[in-house]
């Protein structure tokens, strides 16, 4: 919210239920918005997005139990809470895959789940994928083919290539660039990505 | 001490400069053509290969400390402002929020040369600072930051590149950008010698650099002692601008960075933000974290200038050049900067001449910073397009009517290289991409989807330079570390560091620990950009190691009892050559030694006189344009490149791949918007600014035509890092042309503007 809305003191929904402004034409439409919105009013009254809620979930495989505010997201809480700073936060929006974790054996945007929601689920992150000190075939098969060049995006990748080999044991270098187009890499290492991945699938 | 100051010439980019440097006074041979190497040259796995897949590498993004503090900063809405009053008093009410920056209590501390302030209360482009507040939390100081109240007097803006050239009254900066103009011959009478000539102008958008680990630095003061984390290209720098700026000697900040995600040429400078970080720890005794979020990263970081290129040709019907006309112009934003793009014209063929004129134009928008090969990629682009056109005029082959212009020797100076295979590349890479037998005339055929091949040269510098040192300690088990002050940024630094040291002292690389980016310990080394590391690092890497060797040799002789003229090296062992069983290894040696560590330092040699030193290559591209959807799918990128030594082909070929899909991405996808309506940005996140996927990734091959280069260091390596990008846009947007027959001028080439260009093409 920018600082002249704030000024103002007018919120976005309260904007739009009033003047009707953006939303063209048909006035059933400006209703059924005035009704979302008093419905999300409510919601909004029960939920303060500060107040703080206790979690129980595992994590790499240990019971964690936690308290976490209403509107921390899952990777603020791996990162900041647990100290697994592994996963990456690069955009904070959903759109470049640095946070990507394994949640109930699917890979999700840890950015764009909150830590409530992984209540009772079972979380993995690339810390998760060792065994003591040693990495696991995967993480192996990126070393030797050379999936990385800052490693930033790193375990993002290996984290969504986790995923895809749970569901897909043989996939083809068309279903990994699939798989993995979610995850993106600036310093463009995907051929080796690629390999990496179908080295790993091989073993 | 083994060193001297001499006088050493060299271009850094486009500006050649005379400066001192220290140099060896005995300097290594290069490895000769016919020596086998053990190390250099192999595909080692990265050394930081453990660290970064297992996720338990540091970033400084990930960095902290007890009782850390967060800091947030607060940018101006409007792309051009005066800030009449700034009312902070609810911002800091909350108990949470420690301490606040404002124009009015900052130090007057001067910016983007001299023309600003740190904080600022003119404000130039949406984006631009007004305050950085530190909190308890990131959430804290969001809150506060948004409880600031700002009375502004907005001005009026110009963004529009068009505007800003036709209207220079919008005054956005006092500073006098003039144009840059470069004259060799004679244009008219050149272009009055020519039997053909051809006339056209294109266009490049602003392209953001977009590092996947946003610009971030941590903060701690100890007394008077300051130490920086930050995700850096260059410790030296941002060392230096902190301690000016803070006022303290450069001894008392320490600046650290082991591993940082990414840079291409973003992270050179010091940023604001670590200075700001540094005056707010310093003000609350608390160590401080700031982190740009990826808003802040498309604003206010820097980028690649947009571009609009007039160019013209002039050549005689045998192919020959006789005229090269160049005018462009383009934006670096609020603060002085270039533009500038005409290298490549300048550099690539033979023409006796030209005229070349560059313009930058102040515009309200975040600065430029250097972006991979500053100039050339934009450049590039259109000379290499003008180029087909010249050679289809003529009706000659691409590549033959390159090659006819081929010079030997730098057309600036005529100094000859010190080598040069573009023509190698030409004739490996038409050969990978079978060239002769797919590539039709420009348009040919029917179908949905039509195919097209096209191809640019590349030229660049990539010699390095001294000055750069490192440190090399043996210890007593055989085990070495190599210590020096420049960064790896994904870029394999760490590896061939290693592999370097390897060759020489003929020791596995596992035992060869590698330490780098820490102005507290390590010697001064090359930032990491211009694709100066690799040479610049590199041959001081060797330099210490022969050192060592050297060392121990005198060590062996006077244990053994022998003249080191009768001494043998191997693998860790001193043998004597008339008696196999007169060895001494690591061991024996410093069982006499009454020390456990010996430390040697090496630098880089002088760049030798009278040579040019370049990078070239050329890159093909063959792609599939869907004529019904506009868009343009790259299928397969051949990459020949002459490079000099291959250090690690490994790492090489990952480096090669980034340039080619950050190319790629230059040509198809990336393009910062600016509403010239209101100033702001409208390409705020990664799905906005469209970066390559893993999707968009083609098929690649990548060709290295030469081998060593001895006369460039003792490595005979160049860097790689800007060559990878160069040409791959020129290679693309010719390939389009070659498949649906009318070119396309303007990048990134998105589908709308295909179906545009096809659509009059029909009419």
């Amino acid at each position: 919210m920018s600082n002249e809305e704030n000024k103002k003191g007018i919120s976005r929904r309260k904007f739009l239920k009033g003047t009707g402004a953006g939303v063209i034409g048909s006035s059933i439409l400006i209703s059924n918005l005035a009704k979302a919105d008093e419905k999300n009013e409510q919601l909004e009254k029960d939920v303060d997005s500060k107040s703080i809620h206790s979690i129980s979930l595992t994590v790499n495989g240990k019971k964690v139990n936690a308290k976490v505010k209403a509107n921390t997201t899952l990777v603020q809480f791996i990162r900041d809470e647990l100290k697994l700073t592994g996963t990456k936060a690069a955009c904070n929006e959903g759109q470049c895959g640095s946070c990507t974790v394994i949640v109930n054996n699917q890979a999700v945007y840890s950015c764009h789940m909150l830590a409530v929601d992984a209540n009772n689920k079972e979380i993995i992150t690339i810390e998760g994928l060792m065994n003591g000190e040693e990495i696991n075939p995967l993480q192996e098969a990126f070393k030797e083919k050379d999936g990385l060049q800052c490693g930033f995006c790193s375990p993002g990748q290996i984290m969504a290539a986790h995923a895809l080999l749970l569901r897909n044991k043989k996939p083809t270098k068309a279903e990994i660039k699939e798989a993995m187009a979610g995850n993106l890499c600036r310093c463009g290492a995907y051929p080796h990505i690629i390999e990496s991945v179908f080295e790993a699938a091989k073993n | 001490m083994s060193t001297k100051f001499i006088k050493s010439k060299f271009w850094v980019e486009d500006i050649k400069e005379e400066m001192m440097a220290e140099v060896p006074i005995s300097v290594v041979e290069p490895w000769q053509k016919d020596k086998e190497l053990k190390y250099v040259g192999k595909p080692e796995s990265r050394k930081d290969a453990y660290d970064k897949v297992s996720g338990t590498a540091e970033y400084t993004f990930d960095k902290s400390f007890s009782q850390i503090a967060v800091a947030k900063t607060l940018r101006s809405p409007y792309p051009n402002a005066v800030i009449k009053k700034i009312d902070v008093s609810e911002a800091i009410k909350n108990k949470n929020v420690l301490g606040i920056l404002t124009p009015d209590n900052c130090k007057d501390n001067d910016w983007y040369s001299g023309t600003s302030k740190l904080l600022d209360k003119k404000v130039r482009y949406n984006g631009d600072e007004i305050a950085c507040i530190v909190a308890e939390t990131e959430q804290d100081a969001e809150e506060a930051l948004r409880l600031i109240k700002i009375e502004y007097e907005i001005l009026p803006h110009v963004t529009d590149l068009e505007k800003a050239k036709l209207d220079t009254a919008a005054k956005i900066n006092d500073h006098e950008l003039k144009p840059r103009e470069y004259n060799r011959g004679n244009l008219e009478e050149g272009l009055k010698e020519a039997d053909i000539i051809v006339e056209d102008k294109f266009s490049t958008s602003v392209a953001v650099h977009n590092p996947l680990e946003p610009h971030c630095s941590v903060v701690k003061w100890d007394g008077e002692k300051l130490l920086v984390f930050d995700s850096t290209q260059g410790i030296w720098a941002v060392r230096d601008t902190v301690a000016s700026q803070l006022g303290i000697p450069a001894s008392n900040v320490r600046v650290i960075k082991k591993y940082m995600g990414g840079g291409f040429g973003g992270k050179l400078e010091c940023g604001k933000y670590t200075v700001m970080a540094a005056l707010l720890s310093k003000k609350i005794g608390r160590p401080v974290k700031i982190v740009l979020d990826r808003k802040e990263m498309n604003q206010a970081v820097g980028n690649r200038p947009s571009s609009v290129q007039e160019l013209k040709i002039g050549a005689k019907k045998d192919g020959s050049i006789t005229a090269i006309s160049h005018n462009a112009y383009g934006t670096a934003g609020a603060f002085p900067g270039s533009a500038g793009c005409s290298w490549p014209a300048r550099s690539l063929y033979k023409c006796p001449n030209m005229k070349l004129v560059d313009t930058t134009y102040y515009i309200n928008a975040g600065k430029d910073r250097p972006f991979r090969a500053p100039g050339h990629v934009q450049g590039t682009f259109a000379f290499e397009s003008i180029i087909d056109e010249a050679a289809e005029k003529l009706g000659m082959d691409p590549i033959e009517f390159r090659v006819k212009n081929f010079t030997a020797v730098d057309p600036d100076w005529n100094g000859p290289y010190t080598s040069k295979l573009l023509r190698e590349a030409y004739i490996a890479g038409a050969d990978k991409i079978r060239w002769k037998e797919n590539r039709k005339k420009a348009g040919f055929g029917g179908g949905i989807v039509k195919t097209g091949y096209g191809m640019a040269s590349q030229i660049w510098w990539g010699g390095g330079a001294p000055p750069s040192y490192a440190i090399l300690k043996l210890n007593w088990d055989g085990s070495a570390e190599l210590v020096s002050g420049t960064q790896d940024i994904g870029t394999g630094t760490y590896t061939i560091l290693a592999q370097i040291v390897a060759e020489v002292l003929e020791i596995p690389t596992r035992k060869i620990n590698v330490v780098l980016g820490d102005t507290g310990v390590c010697p001064f080394g090359a930032m990491s950009g211009g694709s100066m590391t690799a040479p610049s690092v590199g041959p001081a890497a060797r330099d210490a190691a022969e050192k060592m060797l050297s060392k121990l040799k005198s060590a062996a002789a006077a244990i053994l009892e022998l003249s080191e003229d009768k001494l043998e090296y191997s693998e860790g062992v001193f043998s004597s050559k008339d008696d196999r069983s007169k060895t001494a290894d690591f061991s024996k040696l410093f069982g006499h030694f009454r020390e456990g560590v010996l430390v040697t330092q090496g630098a880089r040699e002088a760049n030798p006189e009278g040579y040019a030193i370049n990078t070239f290559g050329a890159q093909f591209a063959k792609v599939d344009v869907n004529t019904l959807t506009g868009k343009v799918c790259v299928k397969h990128v051949v990459a020949a490149h002459d490079i000099g030594r291959v250090l690690n082909r490994k790492t090489l070929n990952n480096q090669f791949h980034g340039g080619i899909m950050m190319g790629l991405g230059f040509a198809l996808l990336e393009e910062r918007v600016i509403d010239n309506y209101t100033g702001k940005l409208l390409t705020t996140n990664l799905l906005d600014y469209k970066l390559p996927t893993i999707i968009e990734t083609p098929e690649i091959d990548v060709i290295i035509v030469s081998e060593e280069d001895n006369k460039v260091n003792n490595i005979g390596a160049k860097g790689i890092g800007e060559p990878a990008m160069i040409p791959t846009a020129g290679a693309i947007a010719n390939a389009v042309y070659n498949a649906i027959g009318v070119r396309i001028k303007d990048l990134p080439i998105t589908p709308d503007k295909v179906l545009n260009a096809l659509a009059s093409k029909n009419n």
